[in-house]
């Protein structure tokens, strides 16, 4: 049993902000998990042609200017949509907060590959010649952009910064802005990820040529973590920002808390640039475990990182059960077999989509698992159909990258 | 293109550059600066129209002249008069 932690070192959630294939609010994005609709269509890609994506519908202009989107990135404006959405959510008043006391800590899985590629195929009108190269395209492909952007919109003057962690960066930008708020650098956090990479065909054809680029006729039913014929990762563009705040900030302002932070890890692999190690993610979920002075018995809830990928999938399903034993006592489940691959704003989207089982008791399930996989088999898998339970106390948040970066996230239900 | 012609594809460029602002009402003979909200990014924006539409190039000591609309019109007119 660990000590109780005083109300300045407890971090919980008290805003959320997202757009997701699915849903452009968190009730919205619920909504959709509970009743199996999937946001996965098909999209025209410059040189590929016809591929299935994940595109989210927000309204850009809810808060911004059109001289602003067409300045900024598509990643910027994702950015600013959740921000603004999680400040409003968590009924704060910016014009009375220290804005010199926010920081904004985003998540990326890349950022750039869509300006540089708009911009290489706008001056091969020019054959090349490098003068109509846009004075814009610095400001839009440094890595700060998205964050950049959020602090740009709301006047915000604390510190802005993107964590490059590859698909762990939803829970990493996070957990950085936890940290942050742990370390009394800023009051106030905006923390998750974002990612525009459907606006670049690279990726896309990144994954197709490792032959990881999901195909299916109904493009609804392509995205299929743990089955049998499974094909590859659907890409998906998306955002979703917490406000975080320290508990005594947000018990003294009467927040809403839908969960606080007890638990998070990050480790590497520093086996490949690809495949992931069962070692390392069993290790990682340990780690973030033990930081939140919990066993495994006590999770309730795991959201699986599982991609739809044919050699991702198996190695999860095998760090979760040598972490929980054979037989864990946690429901599990997979977000992406909705909304497809989030990419940066992926661990951040698929905790929040978890988040409302605090309160309803519901776990969302998997979907498109028709024919389960033997080796990603699982106890308690949440197939199909919802599930209510008798108890929600904690929910473990999965997110794993390329070039090995795992990170894990645990949320508990909260109580004073 | 007549001056009118060069006007209206200042203007249009403009629009597209700028697209919240309003420009039914510019004075052709005060900065445009000074009646829209258009900073230095934008005005190379429009350097850079000009430079993909229609090949003009401006040098950079030159900008000075393209400040006003009318100062704008006057600098393009002998360029544009062809097009």
């Amino acid at each position: 049993m660990v000590a109780k932690k005083p109300d300045e070192a407890r971090i919980v959630i008290t805003g959320v902000g997202l757009t997701a294939p699915n849903g452009n609010n968190l009730a919205e994005f619920r909504k959709s998990l509970l009743a199996g609709k999937s946001g996965i269509q098909k999209l025209n890609v410059r040189y590929m042609g016809e591929v299935l994506a994940g595109i989210c519908h927000f309204d850009p202009l809810k808060y911004q200017k059109k001289k602003e989107l067409r300045r900024g990135t598509r990643a910027g404006s994702t950015a600013i949509y959740c921000a603004q959405e999680a400040i409003a959510d968590a009924k704060l008043d910016l014009a009375c907060l220290d804005k010199s006391k926010i920081g904004v800590y985003l998540g990326i899985t890349e950022h750039g590959t869509v300006e540089t590629e708009n911009e290489i195929y706008e001056i091969k009108q020019f054959d090349y010649d490098v003068k109509y190269w846009s004075h814009h395209h610095n400001p839009r492909v440094v890595a700060n952009n998205p964050a950049g952007e959020v602090t740009l919109n709301l006047g915000i003057t604390g510190p802005h910064y993107t964590l490059g962690a590859a698909c762990a960066g939803g829970n990493i930008g996070l957990i950085q802005g936890l940290q942050m708020l742990l370390l009394n650098e800023v009051d106030l956090a905006l923390g998750g990820g974002v990612s525009e990479c459907t606006g670049s065909f690279g990726i896309f054809a990144g994954f197709k040529s490792e032959g990881a680029l999901a195909s299916h006729p109904d493009p609804e039913k392509a995205c299929r973590p743990f089955d049998k014929d499974r094909n590859g990762v659907i890409v998906s563009e998306g955002g979703c920002i917490f406000v975080l705040e320290r508990l005594s900030d947000a018990l003294k302002r009467g927040a809403k808390i839908y969960g606080e932070i007890v638990g998070y890890a990050t480790n590497s692999d520093a086996t490949d640039f690809i495949f992931p190690s069962a070692e390392r993610q069993v290790e990682c979920m340990k780690l973030a475990l033990d930081k939140a002075g919990i066993s495994p018995e006590d999770i309730d809830i795991i959201n699986t990182h599982g991609t739809g990928t044919i050699e991702g999938d198996p190695v999860e399903c095998q760090a979760i059960r040598e972490a929980f034993g054979e037989h864990p006592h946690a429901y599990i489940n997979n977000t992406k077999s909705f909304i497809g691959h989030a990419m940066g704003a992926a661990g951040a989207l698929e905790l929040a989509g978890n988040l409302p089982s605090f309160e309803d008791y519901i776990v969302h399930p998997t979907i498109n698992l028709d024919h389960l996989d033997p080796e990603c088999h699982l106890n308690n898998l949440v197939i199909n159909e919802p599930k209510k339970i008798d108890k929600v106390d904690y929910i473990l948040n999965n997110s794993f990258g390329m070039l090995g970066i795992n990170s894990v996230v645990i949320a508990k239900r909260f109580e004073e | 293109m007549t001056k009118k012609q060069i006007k209206d594809t200042i203007l249009e460029i403009i629009a597209q550059i700028i697209p919240d602002e309003d420009l039914s009402n510019l004075k052709g003979d005060i900065p445009l600066r000074e009646q829209v909200e258009l900073d230095s990014m934008d005005f190379l924006d429009i350097i850079m129209e000009l430079r993909k539409r229609y090949g003009i190039e401006v040098p950079e000591d030159d900008y000075v002249q393209l400040a006003t609309l009318d100062g704008s019109i006057a600098y393009l007119e002998p360029r544009m008069k062809e097009l």
